[in-house]
C-alpha cells in the first residue's frame, strides 16, 4: 500500500461514517470496517491475481470521491441511437435529473434515487441493501461504504415494464480525476418482466475510477433481460459488482460487452435460489491495445431443476489482457441440475494474453455439469479457404472473428440494441465485407 | 492458360515437388494420378496459394501473370478454383453469405460492381440445381455437419458460382459413394467450355469415368513419371502404381 492509500484508509477510520442519506448507515460502517480490515487486494490476491488494480490505481489518482459538477451540456454522444427507453443518467455518481426522462414508465412501477425516496421506500431500500451482495470484494465493500448515490427499481406483479431501461454513468474527467461510486436495487416482482441496459462512458484526459454495485432479485415466473455495454472512449477503471437472485421458474439473460476502457473488472453472481430457473450468461470481449477486462462470475445452483448456461468469449489484440473465472456451485440438495460453461479466446497478437479458469464445485450427485475453455489464433485452415474463394485476407479475418463473436449476442432481443451491439462489433473487427 | 516449368516445392525440410513441368490449355481436361504421398495434393494446394510450402525453384504462369507473386484471394480473382479435398466447416457463417462475399470481392476485383440481392438470389438458384443442393443447406454455417457428400457437392456449388477459368479438383471423389460422385461429375462436366480447363487430381479411375480428361499424368515422387490419354489410367487401374515405379525406379 503507498501512503497516499494510507493516509486515505487512515482519514476514513478517523472520519464518521460517511452519510450522503439517511439509509444504511450502519451497512456503510460494516464495510468501512470491513475494508480497513482486509486492504484493497495486492498483487498476491488469488482473486485479483491478474489484475493489478490496486498498483494502477495508486499511480494514478487520489481515493477521495469526487463531488464535482460536470460541465457537460448533452449526453446526445452516449446515448443509444434510436433505442426507445426510459432513460436514468449518473454523472460523476450523482444523479443527473435534466438529462434522465421517465416520463412513459408504467405508473405501477417506482423509480427513484435513493436520495429523493420517500419514508416507506426507504424502508424497502435498507432492506434490500446488502441482502444479496454479501461479498467480500474490497471494491464492493468501497462501494457500500461510498456509494454516492442509487437507483431503486420496483416492478409490481405481473407487470411487464415495455420499454427498456437505460442507465448512463458518465464519469467526466474533463477538468480532474474522477473517483464514483454508484448503487442499483431492482425487484421484480412475481410474473413481471423488465430489461436494463447499462452503459458508461467517460470523458477527458484525467483518470477516472468507477465502481458500481447492482442487486437484482428476480421474483417467481419474472423475467429479467440485463445488458452491459463498456465502450469507453476514455481511460476508465470499473469494478461492477453484480449480483442476482432468482425464484421458481424465473428467467434470467445478462449480456456483457467490453470494448474499451484502461481496467475493467466485473463480478457477476448468479444465486439460484428457486427450481426450474433458467439462466443465460453471455459475455463479449474485444479488446486492443492496454485494456485488461477481469470477467469473474459465479452462479450458485441452490435449488434443484434449474438451468444455466455461461457462454463468455473473447478477442485480445496488441497488448490487451483478458482474465476470465467461472464458478459454479451446485449445492448438495440442488439435484437435477444443469449447468454449462464455456469460455472461448483468440488471441491475435504476439503480447496479447488470457488467464483463464473454471472453477466447478459440485455437492449434489444428478447433475449434468460441463465446462470448456479453449485458447487459440485464428483457423489458418478456415483462413486460406475463404481466401481461396477470393475474399481477401483482412475481410477473410474479419469475416471468421465476427463468425466466432456471433453466437454471443444471440440473447439480446430488443432490435434497437441488437443492431447498435453488432455495429459495434463489426466496427472493432474491421468487417467491411 | 497455365504453364509450370521446373517447379520445385518443400514443406519445412522435406521436399515433396522435384521440378513438375505442365502446360494446360483452355478447353482441356487434365487429370493427375498417382499413389499416396506423391505430391499432388502438394501440387493442388501450392497452384491455390496455401502458404505451408516453400518453392524452391520454379515458375507457375496463368494467362500470362505470374501466379507465385498473388495472394490466394487474387489468384481466384484472377480465375483459380481449388475443391478442397477436405471442405473447412465454418461455424457462423453461413454458404449463402460467404458466396455473397466471395461473388462481389470477385467482382470487385475485375472492376464490376456487386450484384444486388436479386440478381444474386437468380444466380444461386440457378447453380443450386446444377449439383442438386438444397437452399436449406446452404443457409446453415458453411460446411458444419454436412455428410461427405455434402461437403463435396458444396464444393462444385461454389465452383458453379464463381465460374472459374481454371479449376483445380483435389480428391474430390474421396469418400462419395457412386450417386454422390455421379452428381459432382455432372456439375463439373455442365461447367466445361473451350474457355475453361480442368485439373482433376486422384488416387483412383473411377472419377475418370465420369470426368473424361484429354491428358493423364502420372505423379511420382514429385514428378511427372509418365503422361498419356486416357487409357494410361484405365491401364493404371488394372495394373496398380507398382509398374510406374519400377519403370522409375529404372531411369
Amino acid at each position: 500500500m503507498t501512503t497516499a492509500t494510507e493516509t486515505f484508509f487512515k482519514s476514513i477510520q478517523e472520519s464518521t461514517v460517511p452519510s450522503y442519506f439517511g439509509e444504511g448507515k450502519t451497512i456503510r460502517k460494516t464495510a468501512l470496517q470491513r475494508l480497513l480490515e482486509i486492504g484493497l487486494p495486492s498483487n498476491k490476491s488469488e482473486e485479483y491475481r491478474f489484475t493489478p488494480i490496486t498498483k494502477t490505481l495508486e499511480k494514478k489518482l487520489v481515493w477521495e470521491t469526487s463531488t464535482q459538477a460536470s460541465t457537460l451540456s448533452s449526453i446526445e454522444p452516449f446515448l443509444i441511437p434510436g433505442l426507445d427507453a426510459h432513460l436514468i443518467v449518473l454523472i460523476n455518481g450523482a444523479f443527473a435529473k435534466q438529462f434522465s426522462n421517465l416520463d412513459e414508465l408504467e405508473s405501477s412501477v417506482t423509480v427513484t434515487t435513493f436520495a429523493e425516496a420517500n419514508t416507506q421506500i426507504k424502508e424497502k431500500i435498507v432492506a434490500q441493501l446488502g441482502s444479496l451482495n454479501k461479498s467480500d470484494d474490497a471494491f464492493s465493500l468501497l462501494n457500500t461504504a461510498f456509494y454516492q448515490e442509487g437507483i431503486f427499481i420496483h416492478v409490481p406483479k405481473n407487470t411487464v415494464v415495455a420499454k427498456p431501461f437505460l442507465i448512463l454513468h458518465i464519469n467526466d474527467a474533463q477538468q480532474k480525476q474522477v473517483v464514483s461510486h454508484t448503487r442499483l436495487l431492482v425487484t421484480v416482482e412475481n410474473g413481471s418482466a423488465v430489461s436494463v441496459i447499462e452503459k458508461s462512458d467517460s470523458i477527458g484526459a484525467y483518470p477516472c475510477f468507477h465502481t458500481f454495485t447492482e442487486e437484482i432479485v428476480v421474483g417467481e415466473d419474472a423475467t429479467f433481460d440485463y445488458c452491459k455495454v463498456q465502450n469507453d472512449s476514455g481511460s476508465i477503471h470499473q469494478v461492477s459488482n453484480t449480483t442476482l437472485s432468482q425464484s421458481n421458474t424465473s428467467k434470467v439473460n445478462t449480456f456483457t460487452l467490453t470494448l474499451n476502457g484502461q481496467l475493467i473488472r466485473n463480478n457477476l453472481s448468479i444465486i439460484i435460489d428457486g427450481e426450474h430457473c433458467e439462466s443465460h450468461f453471455h459475455g463479449l470481449y474485444l479488446v486492443t491495445g492496454n485494456t485488461l477486462v477481469d470477467n469473474h462470475t459465479v452462479v450458485d445452483h441452490q435449488k434443484p431443476n434449474s438451468f444455466s448456461n455461461e457462454l463468455y468469449k473473447g478477442i485480445m489484440d496488441e497488448n490487451s489482457k483478458g482474465v476470465f473465472n467461472g464458478k459454479i456451485y451446485v449445492r448438495p440438495h440442488a439435484q437435477k441440475t444443469n449447468a454449462f460453461q464455456s469460455n472461448r479466446n483468440i488471441l491475435m497478437s504476439e503480447s496479447a494474453t488470457i488467464n483463464t479458469k473454471p472453477q466447478l464445485e459440485i455437492w449434489a450427485d444428478d447433475v449434468k455439469c460441463s465446462h470448456g475453455c479453449t485458447t487459440g489464433q485464428l483457423d489458418e485452415e478456415a483462413l486460406f479457404y475463404l481466401q481461396a474463394r477470393g475474399i481477401p485476407y483482412d475481410s477473410a479475418k474479419a469475416m471468421l472473428l465476427y463468425a466466432f463473436a456471433l453466437d454471443v449476442v444471440a440473447l439480446i432481443k430488443n432490435d434497437t440494441l441488437k443492431s447498435y451491439v453488432d455495429d459495434l462489433i463489426t466496427e472493432r473487427l474491421h468487417k467491411n465485407f | 492458360m497455365l504453364s509450370i516449368k521446373n517447379l520445385q516445392a518443400k514443406i519445412g525440410e522435406k521436399q515433396i515437388l522435384n521440378g513438375i513441368d505442365l502446360q494446360v490449355n483452355a478447353g482441356e481436361v487434365h487429370a493427375i494420378m498417382g499413389p499416396n504421398g506423391s505430391g499432388k495434393s502438394t501440387l493442388a494446394s501450392i497452384l491455390a496459394g496455401r502458404e505451408d510450402y516453400e518453392v524452391t525453384t520454379g515458375d507457375v504462369q496463368f494467362n500470362g501473370k505470374d501466379l507465385l507473386e498473388l495472394e490466394p484471394s487474387d489468384r481466384a480473382a484472377e480465375g483459380i478454383f481449388l475443391a478442397f479435398q477436405y471442405p473447412v466447416e465454418i461455424p457462423g457463417v453461413s454458404t449463402i453469405n460467404f458466396m455473397k462475399t466471395a461473388v462481389n470481392k470477385i467482382r470487385h476485383y475485375r472492376g464490376q460492381g456487386p450484384l444486388d440481392a436479386v440478381a444474386f438470389l437468380q444466380l444461386m438458384k440457378e447453380k443450386m440445381k446444377l449439383v442438386e443442393i438444397d437452399q436449406s443447406l446452404l443457409s446453415r454455417s458453411l460446411n458444419e455437419g454436412f455428410s461427405g457428400g455434402e461437403k463435396k457437392r458444396n464444393e462444385i456449388f461454389q465452383m458453379a458460382m464463381l465460374e472459374p477459368k481454371l479449376a483445380i479438383l483435389d480428391e474430390t471423389d474421396s469418400g462419395l459413394d457412386i450417386d454422390a460422385l455421379k452428381i459432382v461429375a455432372h456439375g463439373v462436366n455442365s461447367l466445361r467450355s473451350k474457355n475453361n480447363a480442368t485439373i482433376v487430381v486422384t488416387h483412383y479411375q473411377r472419377l475418370l469415368d465420369y470426368i473424361v480428361p484429354d491428358f493423364v499424368h502420372v505423379l511420382y515422387k514429385g514428378k511427372i513419371v509418365k503422361s498419356g490419354t486416357k487409357e494410361l489410367a484405365k491401364e493404371l487401374e488394372a495394373k496398380g502404381y507398382d509398374w510406374i515405379k519400377n519403370e522409375a525406379a529404372l531411369v
